[in-house]
């Protein structure tokens, strides 16, 4: 038709649209003569697309995603573990700080106590040593006592034997002298 | 004569235009081919070098991914993720032909009914197969809800299977009607500025409706990821369905 009217110098424009549409004009959306060949198409391109999407690109997105999830997740529980390791080296620091500090404590004590010990033998020897000096100069004196005790009698004799010499005129007997000076001193 | 009336006839735009006329080629089917190739190279750049750390690429795809991981995972639960690429591929198709729709000159793929309704139909035949499926006649409960009186049951049940069968048909009349209207008012907004100025003196009016004609792009594009949206949450729920038809 198109072509037996196109040489009658039917306008050029018209002979198009009436091959491209030569049905009723309407609505282009509610022509129903297209939508056979839509419906075709359209299945193609979204099959191809629900293929791609879910035999490709989504199982791909999801493994990044999941991927990435997991490692923020194991860092996470690496960063903890470490932190929970951090915490029990101080804690063990503390320990061994307290033990050192009460190691010195005790270091010290002992020193202290083995310094009395020492100064307390020392002492103790010293006044050991002065005691015997103090015993040895007391006999010293005791026996210069004596001796001098001694003396005085030997001196008393004499004098009493010159005082009573001098009063008789004679000489006393020795052992009279003795017995009176014994019983005198006594 | 017919040419510059059709220039500025707000249909002109929805036309099919035979390209291989017969294999039924047409450019909605270019622009289709055209979105779903956008997709796939999308996520295949994105994911030709996928760190752990993710550029900007991967991560608007990482972030649709998880968007729509999210939103069937809170209406259709753990269950409803043996969906997720139906409804994926669901929501990244509508999207992208929505968007392409917005690109001066372009066709919306979307504003044609029988786009829509396949899209639908999708939908509804995976949740009746796989409703028998996994629960043979107890999917049937899906319209007999629990804790009412026997005496108004007839009734409730009639209401349920209409409701139910009503779903494609709002399905794909809510996305068509939207883009088609959308796209209609852009043009009759467009086209005021253009008769208004070239009809002289009132020209200087011309910018009332061309800052209409601004405002509405801005509305449509939120209308494009909107109905895209819309579309995806009303599969998970009918999804959701098949899972669980108790109610």
């Amino acid at each position: 038709m198109a072509q037996a009217q196109a040489p009658a110098g039917a306008p050029k424009e018209g002979s198009q649209v009436a091959a491209h549409a030569p049905h009723q004009p309407g609505f282009p959306p509610f022509q129903a003569n297209t939508f056979g060949g839509q419906l075709l198409w359209f299945a193609i391109a979204f099959g191809l697309l629900y293929y791609f999407m879910s035999k490709v690109a989504l199982p791909k997105i999801g493994a990044v995603l999941e991927d990435r999830r997991s490692r923020i997740a194991r860092d996470l529980e690496e960063a903890q573990a470490m932190r929970q390791r951090s915490e029990e080296a101080e804690a063990a620091y503390q320990l061994s700080l307290t033990e050192a500090r009460d190691r010195s404590k005790g270091i010290a004590q002992e020193m202290r106590d083995k310094l009395t010990a020492e100064s307390d033998v020392r002492r103790r020897a010293l006044e050991a040593e002065l005691a015997e000096k103090i015993a040895a100069s007391e006999a010293t004196i005791r026996s210069r006592t004596t001796a001098a005790m001694s003396n005085v009698r030997g001196i008393a004799a004499d004098a009493a034997t010159a005082i009573v010499e001098r009063v008789t005129g004679r000489a006393p007997d020795r052992a009279v002298v003795d017995a009176a000076l014994d019983r005198t001193l006594r | 004569m017919a040419a510059p009336t059709s220039k500025l006839d707000p249909i002109h735009q929805f036309e099919l235009l035979p390209i291989i006329p017969q294999i039924g080629l047409t450019q909605s089917s270019l622009y289709m081919l055209a979105a779903v190739g956008l997709i796939s190279l999308a996520a295949w750049a994105a994911m030709r070098s996928s760190s752990l750390v993710p550029g900007r690429l991967q991560s608007v795809v990482e972030m649709s991914y998880e968007f729509i991981a999210n939103t069937v995972r809170q209406s259709a639960g753990d269950e409803g993720m043996r969906f997720f690429p139906l409804v994926f591929s669901l929501f990244t198709f509508v999207l992208v032909l929505n968007l392409l729709g917005m690109v001066p000159y372009g066709f919306t793929v979307t504003s044609h009914i029988i786009i829509t309704f396949a899209l639908a139909m999708i939908v509804m035949t995976t949740v009746v197969v796989y409703g028998f499926m996994r629960h043979g006649t107890h999917f049937l409960g899906l319209f007999v809800p629990s804790g009412v009186p026997g005496y108004i049951m007839p009734l409730v049940v009639l209401i349920e299977v209409i409701s139910f069968l009503s779903r494609p048909i709002s399905l794909s009349v809510r996305l068509f009607a939207n883009m088609l209207a959308g796209h209609i008012a852009l043009k009759i907004f467009a086209g005021f500025v253009a008769s208004l100025l070239a009809a002289g003196f009132v020209g200087i009016l011309s910018p009332l409706p061309l800052a209409l004609a601004v405002a509405l792009t801005a509305l449509e594009f939120l209308v494009a990821f909107l109905q895209a949206y819309v579309f995806t949450i009303l599969t998970c729920i009918y999804l959701n369905d098949a899972i669980h038809p108790g109610h």
